[in-house]
């Protein structure tokens, strides 16, 4: 299997900046992105939620004894 | 060659009650463990430990601590009768450890099933937690699969991988220095807070990178080591070592976690058979591995002992590449699925986090927390010494699906998921087929009640009318197996017809 040996350092190599994504698949993810943002708006929304109401007396509140 | 290898995950949660940081932890850890027993009937409580062979003191480079000279935390066999511990029907062990209920899942032989009985302890740990808060008049007791407090005290997730005892222990602790000071990319839990009591703001990328402090010894819970020596192999001692790993950070991302136990899998079975023929040491290892951790853009540079310099993931890179050579040398053509799913996943997180860590959203914790971090942190102007952000680290781990924000992203479809529910389920109660966990779980199941007491190594029956304990040593982990003893226990309605049988069996 030498052969296959030879071409991993290809993969490592394989950078976008070696190798420039086409156009397409830029504005592609750009679109994905923008879709992302505003899904993180509306998982910042749950979290906000579920969060501790109180942070910093639950921070101070989480106390523990150390272990293994 | 394979990732498979009898291993397993031992969890210590967090533990705290709502509003009251006095509680005594030790106490609350007992009700913990007791909850769980006694949720499934008062006998599955009645199991204790077998302390014969544990060795805590023992260590791997060949020499054994002096009892009054250990320090009392590294005291792991004494048996406190104030402190909870049973044997599971899945083959687990559910205890106290020092401060904290752990749950030790039972011996499996491949990564992905290491994380399946490790989530079945989440939801024994879950089941207790329920229990606890319907109690009237209670406050209840919340449990955190993390690793620190982020105020100076950590707790462990550790990692055992049964190892061929001819391997030398030099070997290993030359071989996996560094790969332990890299592999926290993959597979940390993400942190809030530098430094081991968060004296400096920021995130880094692991929880436990901070509390170690040299690179060899036996402690656990002082200057803790890179490389644990503890020698105690519940297990033919001349032919196995377990290698016991304290370092590991506890993982909720399914990718990360199978990456962390298969990608270490297959570093040892390189170590084992003397593939790995250069140096890749790294100078300052304890040093570096902080320095690691506090880079979530992973551009530090490593400085090899030869002189190279190189990223953690760059390094990474040399370990997975060693590991195809190695297969394709040893197995052409006959890669099993574990194997080629760790090496297939290895590769996708490595080209990723080298391309844009964030891109690892999905797989690894660290990545997915420091993504919702940073989403306050960019709608709130946060900095990182808001209260806000550290809670937010602190509540990720809680196991409470309604709670655990990580679960709270895991329900939105935003975490990739390796292990089904049902299988989770049947792990809750079902041991591992493959391994001596079988022997053990099905006979706590059955014969609970003729069960004196059982460890990793051997089940101890208290047969009616017999005036002698029977103890059954099981020092091959491999034996004891659904397909070995399965026919046997279904057949045996009673402890003394099982040990006649298997007497017989083996006279």
């Amino acid at each position: 299997m030498p052969s296959q040996e030879q071409s991993r350092p290809q993969r490592r190599d394989d950078t976008p900046d070696e190798a420039p994504e086409p156009e397409a698949a830029t504005a592609e993810a750009t679109a994905r992105k923008d879709a992302l943002d505003d899904d993180i708006d509306s998982v910042l929304d749950e979290i906000d939620g579920v969060l501790e109401a109180n942070a910093e007396e639950f921070v101070r509140g989480f106390v523990q004894k150390g272990g293994q | 060659m394979t990732v498979r290898r009898v291993m397993g995950i031992e969890t210590e949660y967090g533990i705290s009650v709502p509003g009251d940081p006095t509680a005594n932890p030790m106490l609350l850890s007992g009700y913990v463990v007791n909850a769980y027993a006694s949720s499934r009937g008062s006998r599955a409580a009645r199991a204790s430990w077998d302390y014969e062979d544990e060795m805590p003191l023992r260590d791997a480079r060949g020499f054994e601590v002096a009892r009054h000279l250990a320090d009392s935390g590294q005291l792991t066999d004494e048996e406190d009768p104030t402190l909870a511990n049973v044997v599971l029907t899945n083959g687990a062990r559910l205890y106290v450890d020092h401060a904290h209920p752990e749950y030790s899942s039972p011996e499996v032989t491949s990564p992905r099933a290491a994380l399946c009985w490790d989530r079945a302890g989440e939801q024994i740990m879950l089941e207790s937690v329920r229990r606890l808060s319907s109690m009237p008049g209670t406050a209840g007791v919340n449990l955190y699969k993390n690793n620190t407090d982020g105020k100076g005290a950590s707790y462990g997730t550790h990692e055992n991988y049964l190892m061929r005892r001819e391997t030398p222990f030099s070997d290993i602790t030359r071989h996996l220095i560094p790969f332990f000071v890299a592999r926290q990319v993959m597979c940390g839990a993400g942190r809030v807070g530098i430094g081991q009591d968060s004296t400096e703001a920021g995130f880094q990328i692991a929880q436990r990178s901070d509390f170690f402090e040299v690179e060899v010894g036996l402690e656990t819970t002082l200057k803790r080591p890179i490389i644990n020596t503890r020698d105690e192999p519940h297990a033919v001692a001349a032919l196995y070592r377990r290698l016991h790993v304290i370092i590991g950070d506890a993982n909720q991302c399914d990718v990360a976690g199978l990456l962390k136990m298969g990608t270490t899998s297959l570093v040892l079975a390189m170590i084992e058979d003397k593939f790995i023929d250069e140096d890749l040491g790294v100078r300052k290892p304890v040093a570096t591995l902080h320095k690691v951790s506090h880079d979530p853009g992973l551009q530090h540079l490593l400085e090899m002992r030869d002189g190279r310099t190189m990223t953690a993931v760059q390094l990474l890179w040399i370990y997975f590449e060693k590991a195809e050579r190695y297969l394709q040398s040893r197995s052409p053509g006959a890669i099993d699925e574990d194997t080629a799913e760790v090496m297939s996943l290895w590769s996708s997180v490595l080209t990723k986090l080298e391309r844009d860590p964030m891109e690892c959203v999905r797989e690894i914790d660290w990545v997915a927390k420091l993504s919702l971090l940073q989403g306050y942190r960019d709608r709130d102007g946060l900095q990182w010494s808001d209260h806000r952000l550290k809670a937010i680290d602190i509540q990720w781990s809680d196991i409470r699906p309604e709670k655990g924000l990580f679960h709270r992203l895991a329900q939105r479809g935003r975490i990739d998921s390796l292990t089904g529910d049902a299988e989770v389920k049947a792990a809750i109660t079902n041991p591992p087929e493959d391994t001596r966990a079988y022997f053990r779980g099905r006979c706590l199941e059955k014969y609970s009640a003729e069960i004196a007491a059982a460890s990793w190594d051997s089940v101890i029956f208290d047969v009616p009318g017999q005036a002698a304990l029977q103890r059954v040593p099981m020092l091959e982990p491999l034996r004891g197996t659904r397909q070995g003893v399965g026919d046997l226990i279904d057949r045996s309605p009673d402890a003394s017809t099982l040990l006649r049988e298997l007497a017989a069996a083996n006279g």
